[in-house]
């Protein structure tokens, strides 16, 4: 299973990279997706999660070919 | 509805005039047209700030902010709405964002209005990060509307 994984604004910088891609059977929720990328490192408090560029909780299943989002509060307007 | 990313500086009053001459097919139809524009301050928490980054994420944010025209729509009778917003750098006294809303009646465009700029706010995939003389930093959270 491939899943795309992007990070927006501070928590891009905080990974160091724009995007991730995990290819692993293993890995069914956007709560696994997290730990995979982030070594198992705990998600900083207040971060947004989207899936396929809808809002979504960590316990949302993720599907193949599924593009998962972390970033932080949002201040556009 | 019409929802519009720009990387480079723009008119609200221009947009306005030109999205009603071109664009808006409802002449004679709205009473109303209520706008806001937001603008980017030379100042934050106390701060001077010389020039500010917009972050979008391309794709989310289009659809984010055509879903929450969408549910104006559902919820006031309105002809048709705007929105306008930028990305990349900005400097201050420079326009943000531009929201107006046609209806037939004042009170649907001023709540839709209303409605659209806080949720955009609140919902929209936009991060701003400030810059400051010789630093940068991400800006965590909107002013509170009170």
């Amino acid at each position: 299973m491939s899943v795309q994984i992007r990070y927006f604004a501070s928590l891009r910088e905080r990974m160091g990279r724009a995007s991730d891609s995990i290819d692993d059977t293993t890995v069914t929720s956007v709560a696994q997706v997290w730990a995979r990328v982030s070594g198992n490192r705990s998600l900083p408090v207040n971060t947004l999660v989207a899936v396929n560029m809808q809002y979504a909780d960590l316990d949302r299943a993720v599907q193949d070919g599924d593009e998962v989002a972390f970033f932080p509060p949002v201040t556009g307007g | 509805m019409t929802v519009q990313l720009r990387d480079v500086d723009f008119d609200p009053c221009e947009e306005l005039a030109a999205y009603q001459q071109g664009v808006l097919d409802q002449r004679g139809k709205y009473g109303a047209v209520v706008s806001f524009v937001g603008t980017m301050r030379d100042f934050n928490d106390g701060r001077a700030v010389q020039a500010m980054t917009l972050e979008h994420y391309p794709g989310m944010t289009e659809k984010n902010l055509q879903r929450i025209c969408a549910e104006a729509r559902r919820q006031w009778d309105i002809l048709d709405a705007l929105i306008v917003h930028r990305v990349g750098e900005v400097r201050p006294h420079d326009p943000i964002v531009l929201v107006a809303v046609w209806s037939a009646h004042r009170a649907a465009a001023f709540d839709a209005c209303r409605y659209l700029i806080e949720e955009l706010k609140t919902r929209a995939p936009f991060w701003k990060k400030e810059q400051w003389h010789e630093t940068a930093r991400w800006v965590e959270h909107n002013t509170p509307v009170s």
